[in-house]
Order: structure tokens, then C-alpha cells, then sequence
């Protein structure tokens, strides 16, 4: 049997299993609480592995991997950033959010500001963040699939994004936080024990030596020990090394603002259950990339990554898949066929439950944001609102596969350093701010919100990324006079100085006893949202 | 278990927001409270700006320090691959740490102060 063929009967079975746990979940979301936050009801661990599975999207299963197979020690740079910026998560972030919120990002701005204005922001936002979000993985999706499965055409590259996106509506509108979150525990273990798997059986080819290992690949790259050190792709001149500190800013102040993250917070029953996810989260994530450094490495040792191989064309995310056939016995036997088919269903998984945990917080921002709160002033009904998420949910998933069609030149990478740019410049100022500083009001928040976002999308529209010779919108002409792609070294500052001095130019002054309010109950979990049992 | 969601009343959808009462206030004034929130800080703020010293350090040293970074330690792995790992490792230090510090110092604090919230609310027949 070919790897295409096994492929898709994987991916049938995935497809099959997800839908079962959706219709089981379905069953069990009756309130809005079930709806948005899985009744609140998930363990530690279980979250742990939930967020690892929202988190570790195929940018980091495919990307992190194929980045260092291609540029050797510089693709490894990328994995620091992302685990470090848990601790951003665990220290500042997470317990004190769960004590404080309710369902989405905003609700926590909205404790002691005035709600309309700073639930518009934070809505808006968290829609740019997570659409930015979900174009990279449904773009990757569809060129990904469609290479696994071996099917070719613009077409089939079409049905697929259709398809994927199909199926993450389906998630979303009928199974809510309870089936993403079970998609996602589902893809979590299946990603861990293909990581496991490969990463073994490439360093038993090495006999478990990690110095030999390195050495073949810098060898058989060719590029010699230079693979092993930074800067083969940053280290080119002052731009691209400043370009690259930014970069490490805002993946290390990125995660503690993406929307999707933040929300699986309210999934468990307290603030302590919260930190023991994140704990979980650590360890899981950690270890992964820990792996995806073998396995990079691994790829660059054993493959042919030259400028005209596959890996190559693949922009690297074909590394993974490829070094699982190699080590499963080479392309054609029976061994590398397996492991080629079980890998692409890893990716597969990995796609599904990241996109449905991302359309999920978009919906929950629309519709308990918007709808319920700015819109209808907190007087819709619970299933109203839940009725509006779910057509939110339909709404934004049938944009994003519309966007994700028309979008297929973007760059993956490009796109997830965005999102997280955005998260760092506009939601985590305004979430640590409102934490730790009792004079920020409404203005200071909606200010840094607004000025963190404007600056970092503006930023990037005159970054070479978008116009001139290296453009993906304007080759012809060229009006980029920002020199650097990633945006984050001017854009976090800039958000932070909008929530200070909007702080300070309001005449509402903070609310003294709102803030303390706010301190017990982030620092206690006196009052916050209990679990709704089941 | 009282529900959260129950108390908001079909048909109200009662937008969550601070509550006013009283109770907030009085536990704020708490000796427990300031020793609580004392606590949280000292560990959390000096740990933050610490691990992100260490990471920019990282970064920096990365991009302006190749020949150091290059310097081979056993075989092919040279520092930069075991600075890398370092950051692991203290993330995952700090992260252990950080769970102790809480459950011995500050756990027990919060517990406490939680209590003394759901009794007085308890005792003037309040559902929230």
C-alpha cells in the first residue's frame, strides 16, 4: 500500500473520531458556560495537554523542524522564544486572569473599566489576531495536504481549505469549548507520540550520540560548522540582526496576548488548576521542541535539503514527513510508508485543532463581547448569546476559508509573526497594565489596544515584507520605508506609551476601589466563576 | 455546586462586572491580604525580570557574539547549542520553582481570605 493511500484512511480516521467527540461534547454544553468555557470543568492535565495542542500549531510541528533542516542553528532560535514566553504566561498572566474573567480576553479589561469602549477594542483585536492566525495554518494547510495526500492542482489545494475549513465550523458551532478541547487533548497525544517516535529512531541511527549527529549535519549540508552557529539567516548584516532581536521580543511577549490561549485559562476550575496547566503546557512544549531540534537536525543530516530538493521547495515543511519515511526504511518500503502516513496524519491533526480553537475565540469575542455586551448592553438572553456564537462561528470560519483561498501566496511564517507581534504591541500591555497599575482607566486601555495595534499592522504595510523587490503584494512599486520585518521592537513600546499617556490624559480618574476590588479577587479567586459541575 | 451562570438568571444575561460589595474592601485592608499580595510580588517581579535578562542576553549574544557562541565545548556541540538548552532548562527551573513558592507562601493565604469571602456571603443568604 502506497503512503497516500494509508494517509487517507489516517485522515479518514481522524476525521471520524473528531466528529464523535464533537456529537458526544454536543450532548454535554447546555450553558454558556459548557459553551465557552467547557463548563470550566477540565483538570490541570488535561488542559496541560489541551494547550499544548492549541498551541503547537503546524508552523512549530513542520516549521520549527524544516527551519533548521534549512538554516541550521537560526531555526532553533525560534523555539527559545516560544517557551520562554510561557513564564510570561505563568507569572503575570495566567491565575490572576482566571480569577478575574469570565469567558473571553476582554472581560477582564471590562471588570473595572467602562465596558463598551474597551470590549470593542479588545474584540476587535482578538478578531485581528486570531484571523492573521488562522490565514497561516489554513494556507499551510492546503499546500500541506495536498502534498501529503498527493494530489495536485490549484483545485484540490481549494477543496482542501474548503474541507478543513468545514470541519472546524463543525467542531466549533456544534461541539463548543468541550469538543475543540477534546480535539485538542486527542492531537496533543498523537503529536507527542509521533515527536517521540521519530526523534528515537533518528538517534539510534547516531547510536544516541548528539555530537555525531550534529556533525553529519553539518557536513552533509555542506555549509559545514557555520549550520551549527547563529547567524547563517540573521546574522547577514545590522538589519537583519536587529530585525531578528525584535522578533525574539515578540515571540517571548506574544503568548501571554493571543486570545486563544488565553481563554483555555477559564477552562478549569481554579487559578491553581490554572497554573498547573501552564506547568503542563511547559513541560509538553518544551520537550517537543526539544525533539523538533533532533529532528532538524536529523533532516539535515539524512535527507538531501540542496536548493532543488523537496524539503527545499517545501520551504522546509516537508522535513518532518520526509525524515519519518528515511528512518521508517527509505521511500518505497513498506516501514517508511507507515511513518510517512502516520506523520502527515499528525499534521493533519495539528491543522483541525489549532484552527478550531482559533475560530472558537473569535466567536466567543463576537458574541459575548459584541453581541451580549456592547451591542445588546448585557440584557441578551444566556442562549441567545450562545445562539450568536454559533453564528459567529459560521460566519468567521466561511471568511477565513474565503481569505485563506485568495491568500495562498502569503508567507506562513510572516503570518504567525504577526499575530504574535499584535499580541505583544495591543493585548498584553493592556492586560498586565489593568493588573498591575491602579491609576489605567478606560482610556489608557483602549489607547494601548488600538495604538498597539494600528502601529504593528502599519508598521508591516511599509516593511519590505508587502512592497518593493522582496514584496508579496507590490513588486512594482516600493514604499518601504521601515526597514524591518518584524515590527515588534517599535510596536510593544508604542503600545505600553499609548496606555500610559491615554492613562494620564483622561480626566476619569482610576477607579481606586474598582482596582481593589479587582486585586483581591485576581489574587484570592474570592468571587470568581466556579465550575458548573457535571 | 453553586453554578455562576445559574445565579445570572434566564433571561437577564447580567453583564459581569465588579460587584461593589463591601467585602472587597475590607479584605483588602487585611493583614493577610497585604502579606499575600507582598508575597506574589516578590517572587513574581525580580523572577520576570530576571528570565527576561537571561533571554535577551540570549538573543543578543546570538546576534553580536558569533565567535564566542561558536566556540566548540565536547565534539560538535559548541556554546550556542548549550546556551539554548540552558534557556530550557531555566524555563523549566523557574516554572518548578515558581509552584513551590506559591503553594508554601502564598496558597495558603489566598485559601484563607477566599474563605472568609464565601462565609460572609454564605451568612447574608446572597447567592453571589
Amino acid at each position: 500500500m502506497s503512503s497516500e493511500t494509508l494517509s487517507t484512511i489516517l485522515f479518514i480516521v481522524i476525521v471520524a473520531v473528531t466528529i464523535g467527540i464533537t456529537f458526544w461534547a454536543s450532548r454535554h454544553t447546555k450553558t454558556a458556560a459548557d459553551y465557552y468555557a467547557g463548563g470550566r470543568n477540565f483538570s490541570g492535565f488535561q488542559n496541560g495537554l489541551a494547550i499544548s495542542g492549541d498551541y503547537m500549531s503546524a508552523a512549530s510541528f513542520l516549521g520549527i523542524s524544516g527551519a533548521i533542516a534549512l538554516t541550521g542553528y537560526d531555526g532553533f532560535l525560534y523555539s527559545i522564544g516560544f517557551l520562554v514566553a510561557w513564564l510570561v504566561a505563568l507569572l503575570l498572566v495566567a491565575e490572576l486572569l482566571r480569577n478575574s474573567g469570565r469567558y473571553t480576553m476582554a472581560d477582564q479589561l471590562a471588570y473595572r473599566m467602562r465596558q463598551r469602549p474597551v470590549r470593542t477594542a479588545a474584540a476587535t483585536s482578538t478578531v485581528v489576531v486570531s484571523i492573521f492566525y488562522l490565514l497561516a495554518q489554513m494556507v499551510g494547510a492546503g499546500a500541506l495536504v495536498t502534498l501529503l495526500l498527493g494530489i495536485e492542482g490549484e483545485w484540490a489545494i481549494r477543496l482542501t481549505i474548503l474541507a478543513v475549513g468545514m470541519l472546524m465550523i463543525f467542531y466549533v458551532v456544534v461541539g463548543g469549548m468541550k469538543g475543540t478541547t477534546w480535539v485538542q487533548i486527542v492531537k496533543a497525544v498523537l503529536l507527542m507520540s509521533g515527536t517521540i517516535l521519530i526523534t528515537v529512531m533518528v538517534l539510534a541511527k547516531f547510536d544516541f550520540n548528539l555530537s555525531d549527529l550534529l556533525g553529519a549535519a553539518a557536513s552533509n549540508t555542506g555549509k559545514g560548522d557555520a549550520f551549527l552557529e547563529p547567524g547563517l539567516k540573521y546574522g547577514i548584516n545590522t538589519t537583519s540582526q536587529i530585525d531578528f532581536l525584535s522578533l525574539g521580543l515578540a515571540l517571548v511577549l506574544g503568548t501571554a496576548g493571543l486570545p486563544h490561549i488565553l481563554i483555555r485559562f477559564y477552562t478549569v476550575p481554579t487559578a491553581k488548576d490554572a497554573r498547573t496547566s501552564v506547568n503542563w503546557a511547559i513541560t509538553l512544549i518544551g520537550a517537543f521542541y526539544l525533539m523538533s531540534l533532533v529532528l532538524g537536525f536529523g533532516a539535515a543530516a539524512l535527507l538531501n535539503t540542496g536548493p532543488e530538493s523537496e524539503v527545499a521547495t517545501s520551504g522546509g515543511n516537508l522535513a518532518s514527513p520526509l525524515l519519518a519515511e528515511e528512518v521508517g526504511g527509505g521511500a518505497g518500503s513498506n516501514g517508511g510508508a507507515i511513518l510517512l502516513a502516520f506523520i502527515a496524519a499528525v499534521a493533519f491533526a495539528t491543522i483541525l485543532a489549532v484552527v478550531a480553537g482559533l475560530t472558537l475565540t473569535s466567536a466567543s469575542s463576537v458574541a459575548h463581547d459584541m453581541y451580549a455586551n456592547v451591542w445588546k448592553k448585557g440584557k441578551a438572553s444566556e442562549k441567545d448569546e450562545v445562539k450568536v456564537a454559533r453564528i459567529a462561528a459560521f460566519v468567521i470560519g466561511g471568511i477565513a476559508i474565503v481569505l485563506s483561498i485568495f491568500a495562498q501566496e502569503l508567507n506562513i511564517a510572516f503570518l504567525v509573526a504577526l499575530a504574535f507581534a499584535v499580541a505583544a504591541s495591543a493585548n498584553l500591555p493592556a492586560l498586565v497594565m489593568n493588573l498591575f497599575w491602579k491609576r489605567f482607566n478606560t482610556r489608557g486601555a483602549t489607547w494601548a489596544i488600538y495604538g498597539g495595534l494600528i502601529t504593528c499592522v502599519g508598521l508591516v504595510f511599509f516593511s519590505p515584507t508587502v512592497s518593493g523587490p522582496t514584496g508579496v503584494f507590490w513588486t512594482s512599486v516600493d514604499f518601504s520605508w521601515f526597514p524591518l520585518a518584524n515590527p515588534g521592537i517599535v510596536s510593544i513600546p508604542v503600545g505600553f506609551l499609548c496606555g500610559i499617556i491615554g492613562t494620564l490624559t483622561s480626566r476619569e480618574a482610576g477607579d481606586e476601589e474598582a482596582y481593589v476590588e479587582l486585586e483581591v479577587r485576581s489574587l484570592t479567586g474570592a468571587g470568581s466563576e466556579k465550575a458548573t459541575g457535571e | 455546586m453553586t453554578s455562576a451562570t445559574e445565579d445570572t438568571g434566564e433571561g437577564d444575561g447580567r453583564v459581569h462586572l465588579r460587584s461593589d460589595h463591601p467585602i472587597y474592601v475590607e479584605l483588602h485592608q487585611t493583614a493577610e491580604f497585604a502579606e499575600l499580595r507582598s508575597k506574589f510580588r516578590r517572587f513574581v517581579f525580580p523572577a520576570t525580570f530576571a528570565f527576561m535578562a537571561w533571554y535577551l542576553l540570549y538573543v543578543v549574544m546570538s546576534n553580536w557574539a558569533h565567535d564566542f557562541m561558536s566556540t566548540e565545548v565536547v565534539g560538535h556541540i559548541n556554546v550556542a547549542l548549550v546556551f539554548g538548552i540552558l534557556q530550557f532548562v531555566s524555563t523549566f527551573l523557574i516554572a518548578w520553582m515558581y509552584g513551590r513558592y506559591m503553594e508554601k507562601n502564598v496558597d495558603p493565604l489566598a485559601r484563607d481570605l477566599n474563605q472568609r469571602y464565601d462565609e460572609r456571603i454564605a451568612s447574608e443568604g446572597l447567592n453571589r
